[in-house]
């Protein structure tokens, strides 16, 4: 019975496939009609950066991005809510532990660059958010508890720092005149760089929290649990 | 044109893939892989669409719907694996109790339970995220 379902299922959705795909090979045959992509490229000189995908998500579709750091904030709130995050991994060996001391700060540089060079080519806050998670999760990983985080109210500033820069950068303008995120011209490019900064230092600290997985400072981190774990081996 | 039909028709078998699949299996950790595959699908589709032409630079706007439908993913992802071990965890007294009356019947020792002491960093927990 489950098994029938299961092949009915199959059959189904490959009747969906093969509709989506002669659906997608129409689509490609057609003469393209107007897309939006002229309408970015016309107005790129006046956004403060020269890499479109930048321009759409910074300037013309800012608030998008602002509401998307308001779910990446939603969702580490969520996490927080269930409990207190879990025990750590043991304490690395030697190799591991220089490795690490290695990889890190590179990841951490590594996410530098890319935050800048997001401003004329392809790079950003999430680009560079993304690394300085993953230099957080390698720090979990090598039985670091806290993940390179600080204390708990420091955690809390800065994973609101990402949406909380970017509201109010644009509730300045909206006060100053100029209509909710919509840049002055000339300053455009300074904005967008201080919106990313925080936005990645957000996102970065904000991966890593919801890798750790539990609300911080509520126990766990302040068993010492890898170092009475060392001293149990 | 046939390269972006290929990259974008790989794109929708993924997504049929990841379908099929969420809705065929029970485990949880499966539906939540099988999700995240039929979204990887969207995006192929998104970034094929982009594409126009070797001469024209491609379409930032799918790509920028792109990057924020990543960072969606990534945070419901997230908060899926947190709630996922919140219900293991209300779920594991229960089994506890069980092996403990069985082994009781048996008149054999329990054995001890796990402690998260005995993770180490080659045996990450299945269901920590990778955001």
């Amino acid at each position: 019975m489950k098994r029938d379902l299961a092949l009915l299922l199959g059959i189904l959705l490959a009747l969906l496939a093969a509709l989506l795909l002669w659906a997608l090979h129409a689509t490609l045959a057609l003469e393209p009609g107007p897309r939006l992509a002229e309408l970015a490229s016309a107005r790129l000189e006046q956004t403060g950066v020269s890499n479109p995908v930048t321009a759409v998500l910074l300037n013309y579709r800012a608030y998008d991005t602002l509401l998307e750091l308001a779910v990446l904030l939603a969702a580490l709130l969520g996490i927080w809510s269930l409990g207190p995050a879990p025990a750590g991994y043991q304490r690395s060996g030697p190799a591991l532990a220089a490795l690490v001391d290695w990889i890190v700060p590179l990841a951490i540089l590594a996410g530098g660059y890319m935050l800048w060079v997001g401003g004329h080519a392809p790079g950003g806050a999430f680009q560079a958010g993304a690394l300085l998670g993953a230099a957080g999760v390698i720090l979990r990983l090598s039985g670091e508890p806290s993940a390179g985080l600080p204390g708990e109210p420091a955690q809390r500033w800065l994973v609101v720092l990402g949406a909380g820069v970017f509201a109010l950068v644009g509730g300045g303008l909206l006060a100053s005149g100029f209509g909710f995120l919509t840049y002055p011209p000339g300053q455009a490019k300074w904005l967008i760089l201080l919106i990313e900064s925080a936005a990645t230092v957000a996102i970065g600290v904000t991966l890593t929290a919801a890798y750790v997985g539990g609300r911080p400072g509520s126990g766990t981190a302040h068993n010492g649990t890898g170092q009475s774990r060392t001293v149990q081996r | 044109m046939s390269a972006q039909f290929l990259y974008g028709g790989a794109g929708i078998l993924l997504f049929a893939l990841g379908l099929w699949s969420l809705l065929v299996h029970e485990a949880l950790l499966r539906k939540l892989i099988a999700i995240n595959i039929a979204g990887g699908g969207v995006f192929h589709v998104f970034i094929a669409i982009a594409y126009r032409g070797d001469t024209a630079p491609p379409d930032p706007v799918p790509h920028a719907l792109v990057l924020t439908g990543i960072v969606v993913a990534v945070s419901a992802t997230a908060l899926v694996l947190a709630l996922h071990r919140r219900l293991e965890q209300a779920e594991e007294p229960a089994a506890d109790a069980e092996v403990l009356s069985e082994s009781a019947s048996a008149s054999s020792a329990a054995p001890p339970p796990r402690t998260p002491a005995e993770r180490t960093p080659g045996t990450p927990h299945p269901e920590t995220p990778h955001g």
